[in-house]
């Protein structure tokens, strides 16, 4: 060690002196530092997630400085020549200039949907990762439900996102919104006023509300779960796939210091960097272009963001039945889709964890994760789900379909109104058969080459080269056989 | 064969036949191997390692990546002042610094710092011992209290009653709902453009579709738009109640669709007879499809009744007039939307 750093080491030792001396933490500091993270690329989802939500509050404060939450009518003398001299709100206004007028705001707005957009996609895949290895079991439940409760609050923080710019495509949304509200039985319209503050569009009130909701009460939400999420990995530690030394009782990886915060560092600033290239290259929701929102106007093939799109799929694809007894229509039709639906779904996976305890009657506390192949029901019936949801996702875009490819609408409507409950089926006894033959074969679909590197020496004797742990020894009986094509081994 | 025709051998095995399958199928859901499937693997090899890289080449890369991503910054900032509109730029060195410094972040956490493999023993939950404890000592709280029941009872009803007073405002939030029953279309209130031009029966041609406002009332009030089109007679078979709401072929129905709230924006008029089919409104959102030709009357997609129309009359100036007001509630369905007698 040279003389700097001796000089650098003794200060930092005096630093940290002072502030023990005012916090005492130093043993919790080592443990953490100790933390153990197991490898596997499956385990960054959710810490993507994360970043997107850093990312989001970042941007976000930038944009709320800039953003009114009014709807009052003002005539646009902007910068935008086409929108000159258009009626429009003052929230379209405001979104205009900041997209427009404010320098880096429209990179800001950008990156900040952009964000949105990873932020839901990665919790997505984050809880499909978790569903198919298991890591839903006994102890993880609680965190999942959490987890569940984030993704539920994710979707809607995004819906209220993009509506506040209250432009003609948002404008959309939020009548198809308010519909679903009023679809409720019996509370729908009472519901659907007090959140809007009268009929569609709302009065004045609607703005900051739907402000309030977009950038306090939900985020804060978040946070608060975020933390007991993270809380709660920490104090069970992180669960793990089998493999070279792991057991139920301990955990494997790479500790927090040094290696392991620097590369999760390095994901956050990944995650932020590729964002702001999204942002700065990628066109997304260009608002001048859709113009303001009145209740009398609207655009055609209008999609939304993408986690939208399964509920607009669901209410594409819901035939029109409206249960109406006596003269009171009980039961609207956007309920189906637009709140049925997506509650159906969200209960199912909230009573996972419980339903296959009480199949498989196993309650025992579980830390190893599991490969999808090795339990064959629970994948086959989770990837039957999901492809039922995926169906009704992509039922969403038969519009654009018809557009690109000309297959006609209503063709696709009925075709899928039956194969939403067909293709399921097949998806499940191919899933399931995929499963059991994986579990023979003992084969890694994913990995082009799993084997031994091995050396055959001049008489004749076969030694594998790798001496790395997570590569299978053949069992001494049997001959090592394969190379890869291409490639010889000589001695 | 008509099952009279089977003879008792036939049927049992039919029957037999059935139960086979059954069988089948249930171990095919089953599985070959039933039962709860073998434990998680579980390995005793110590993974434990420590490695220091001591690698200077690679100490020199994440240099050089840091110098770079300070390049990216700076350009940031430079960019940020001579050109602040140029959005790609902006994001490019915006974007390219941070990805610059993740790669320095990974490069360092991969191949600079020591590479560690630990063990960490997982502790139990569960404490038996501190549960009951935890258990007992919230217990003692309580000691010597004779009335509990009472105690807990009336706490329990005033916790209730202070959580329905606090949410009782929400109420507050909301007015009455008379407001959805009205639109501002009533007896004698003429047909406008968005630019406030009054339309003449003679503006409306057969093959497009026209969107009116009522004249001198709030055009933003979500009953306000209507649709307005012209069918050659061959199209029109109105309900006999409606004949009279369709002057000179002219027809005026709600915007609104009454699925989802979405303006209708689609017109599909036939160009060509042989082949198409009748004029028809359809929804961009959710694609319900109607008839103005019958009264709104649905025909495809997911509405769950027909789109109100509008009775129309022209004045004496040939100007297009509101006849009466909406006879249904227009927009989305509720509890109670007041539907249209059919």
């Amino acid at each position: 060690m040279n003389l700097i750093d001796r000089y650098a080491q003794r200060r930092f030792l005096r630093a940290s002196r002072a502030a023990e001396q005012r916090v005492g933490l130093a043993g919790g500091i080592k443990w953490a530092l100790r933390y153990v993270f197991p490898d596997h690329w499956s385990f960054l989802l959710g810490e993507i997630a994360l970043y997107s939500f850093i990312v989001l509050v970042g941007t976000g404060i930038f944009l709320t400085l800039y953003y009114i939450p009014s709807d009052s009518l003002v005539i646009y003398h902007g910068s935008y020549p086409l929108l000159q001299g258009e009626q429009m709100s003052e929230a379209y206004r405001s979104v205009l200039n900041l997209s427009l007028s404010v320098p880096a705001g429209l990179l800001f707005r950008q990156v900040h949907h952009w964000a949105a957009n990873v932020f839901i996609a990665s919790i997505v895949l984050h809880l499909v990762r978790i569903f198919f290895t298991g890591a839903y079991r006994k102890p993880r439940d609680f965190n999942y439900f959490i987890g569940l409760t984030m993704l539920m609050l994710a979707i809607l923080e995004g819906f209220a996102g993009y509506s506040l710019a209250d432009d003609l495509l948002s404008g959309m949304g939020l009548a198809i919104a308010y519909s679903v509200a009023m679809s409720i039985p019996f509370v729908g319209a009472q519901l659907a006023s007090l959140v809007w503050g009268g009929p569609f569009p709302g009065n004045s009130t609607f703005w900051p509300r739907l402000e309030i909701v977009h950038v306090l009460l939900i985020p804060a939400a978040l946070a608060v779960l975020i933390t007991l999420h993270l809380a709660m990995i920490m104090r069970q530690h992180h669960s793990q796939f089998p493999g070279p030394g792991r057991r139920e009782r301990n955990v494997v990886g790479t500790p927090m210091w040094p290696a392991y915060a620097l590369r999760s560092i390095g994901l956050l600033l990944a995650v932020a960097g590729v964002l702001f290239l999204l942002g700065g290259l990628v066109q997304i929701n260009p608002i001048w272009q859709w113009g303001p929102f009145h209740p009398y106007l609207s655009e055609n093939g209008a999609q939304p963001d993408w986690y939208i799109g399964w509920l607009i799929g669901a209410l594409r694809l819901m035939p029109n039945w409206e249960l109406v007894i006596a003269g009171r229509t009980v039961i609207p039709n956007p309920f189906w889709g637009g709140a049925a639906f997506p509650l159906f779904v969200f209960t199912v996976m909230f009573f996972w964890p419980a339903l296959e305890r009480r199949v498989t009657g196993d309650i025992r506390r579980h830390d190893l994760l599991e490969r999808p192949r090795d339990r064959p029901m629970r994948t086959a019936v989770g990837a039957a789900f999901l492809s039922w949801v995926v169906i009704v996702f992509a039922v969403g875009s038969t519009d654009r379909i018809f557009y690109r490819l000309g297959v006609s609408y209503t063709t696709q409507i009925h075709v899928w109104r039956a194969g939403i409950w067909v293709l399921p089926l097949v998806v499940f006894f191919v899933t399931l058969s995929a499963c059991r033959s994986l579990q023979r074969s003992g084969s890694h679909p994913l990995r082009a080459w799993q084997g031994n590197v091995v050396r055959r020496s001049a008489d004749g004797r076969l030694e594998v080269l790798s001496d790395s742990p997570d590569r299978v020894v053949p069992p001494a009986t049997e001959p090592p056989v394969g190379t890869v094509p291409g490639r010889e081994f000589e001695s | 064969m008509s099952p009279e025709d089977q003879s008792p051998v036939t049927r049992g095995a039919k029957f037999v036949g059935v139960l086979v399958a059954l069988r089948a199928a249930a171990r095919a859901v089953r599985g070959r191997a039933p039962g709860s499937p073998p434990p998680a693997p579980e390995s005793d090899v110590d993974p434990s390692r420590r490695t220091v890289p001591a690698n200077p080449r690679m100490e020199a890369l994440v240099g050089v990546l840091l110098v770079a991503a300070a390049a990216f910054g700076f350009a940031f900032t430079v960019i940020y002042i001579v050109a602040s509109a140029n959005t790609q730029l902006l994001g490019i060195a915006m974007g390219g610094a941070l990805c610059l410094l993740a790669v320095a972040c990974i490069v360092a956490g991969k191949f600079v710092v020591p590479q560690e493999t630990h063990v960490e023993e997982r502790g139990p939950l569960l404490d038996e011992e501190q549960t009951e404890e935890v258990v007992t000592m919230v217990g003692e709280g309580g000691e010597g209290i004779s009335r509990r029941a009472l105690l807990v009872g009336a706490g329990g009803v005033a916790g209730v009653a202070v959580l329905t007073a606090s949410a009782a405002p929400l109420a507050s939030l909301g007015p009455t709902l008379n407001p959805l029953h009205q639109t501002p279309w009533a007896r004698g209130v003429r047909l406008v453009d968005d630019q406030g031009r009054p339309f003449r029966a003679g503006d409306i041609h057969i093959g497009t579709f026209y969107t009116a406002l009522p004249e001198g009332k709030d055009p933003e009030s979500f009953g306000a738009g209507v649709l307005v089109v012209r069918l050659p007679a061959e199209f029109i078979q109105l309900p006999a109640a409606r004949r009279d709401w369709a002057p000179d072929g002219i027809l005026a129905y709600s915007k609104i669709c009454p699925h989802a709230g979405c303006a209708i924006s689609l017109y599909r008029y036939p160009t060509y007879a042989p082949t198409s089919q009748v004029p028809a409104f359809t929804c961009p959102c959710h694609y319900s499809t109607f008839l103005p030709g019958e009264g709104g009357r649905l025909v495809f997609g997911p509405a769950g009744r027909a789109l109100p129309q509008l009775p129309l009359v022209v004045d004496g100036e040939g100007h297009l007039r509101a006849a009466a007001g909406f006879h249904e509630d227009i927009g989305p369905s509720w509890w109670g939307v007041h539907r249209a007698q059919s």
